[in-house]
């Protein structure tokens, strides 16, 4: 049986969340906003095992999606750093402000 | 509410983990964040286990810990983007951000702590990895040959975005 209440989770959730999103706005290295894209994938996937075991112990379902979810996260960390390679070889920086070619 | 030691355990973890968090915006020197990233990752595997989601956690461990924090490390190296020195490490929106981040952790803990959760007391399935399996292939199988496509087409085209011309 649980012990520990839902809430505590979700908090973790949430705080994981915000500062997932906070390093996702303020960084200027791109590799630095990806680490913090990943924080924000992690904490969403805390959300989804804790509704699993809490409110529908009897199926997976919670599970399956944070298994998608680590797909999706596995694709885009690797499209993302190779763009972010591609871009330093031709512009020597991965500054998001110094990239502003498409910039009108 | 007795106070016992999975209370205890848990509370280790949670803090390790927004720690590990914490540390990854805030270090200036990227191939610190890494480390941090990966301590991240590591406290949210324990967290699948005390939520019995063992398959989970292994799992975490293996493809962020094991994939993606190295491809991420790789990354770092390859575009000699440390930030040592006094170069600045946030862009003009940092203050903006916090207070976003901030706003919003407060509106989610404000909410989830009014809502009323339907929790139900029950114990978790015995062996959920062949549940899963059947899932897979059954009810989720769109979804699962989309994201497999989706993998494959990802990880072919990061070769061709990457590749010396």
């Amino acid at each position: 049986m649980p012990i520990i209440p839902l809430s505590w989770f979700l908090l973790v959730g949430a705080g994981l969340f915000s500062i997932g999103l906070y390093g996702a706005l303020a960084r200027r290295n791109a590799v630095a906003v990806l680490m913090g894209v990943e924080l924000l994938l992690n904490a969403v996937n805390i959300n989804l095992v804790a509704f699993n075991r809490y409110i529908v112990p009897a199926q997976v379902t919670g599970q399956i999606f944070a298994i998608f979810v680590l797909a999706i996260a596995a694709a885009e960390a690797a499209v993302g750093l190779a763009l972010i390679i591609a871009i330093y070889r031709t512009r020597d920086t991965v500054n998001l402000d110094e990239i502003d070619l498409l910039k009108g | 509410m007795e106070f016992t030691f999975l209370h205890v355990i848990f509370l280790a973890v949670a803090g390790f983990t927004l720690l590990c968090g914490l540390g990854v915006v805030v270090s200036r020197n990227l191939f610190h964040s890494a480390i941090w990233l990966i301590g991240a990752f590591a406290g949210v595997a324990a967290i699948y286990w005390l939520l019995e989601a063992e398959y989970l956690a292994i799992a975490q461990i293996m493809i962020y810990i094991g994939a993606i924090a190295t491809l991420i490390v790789f990354a770092i190296m390859l575009s000699r983007g440390m930030m040592i020195g006094r170069a600045k490490m946030n862009n003009f929106q940092a203050g903006i951000s916090a207070v976003v981040g901030i706003l919003l952790f407060a509106l989610l803990a404000f909410i989830l702590l009014q809502v009323e959760w339907p929790v139900v007391q029950q114990a978790v399935v015995a062996d959920p990895i062949p549940m899963m399996g059947q899932a897979f292939v059954t009810t989720y199988v769109i979804p699962f040959q989309v994201i497999a496509v989706l993998l494959s087409v990802a990880l072919v085209g990061a070769i061709m975005i990457a590749r010396e011309r």
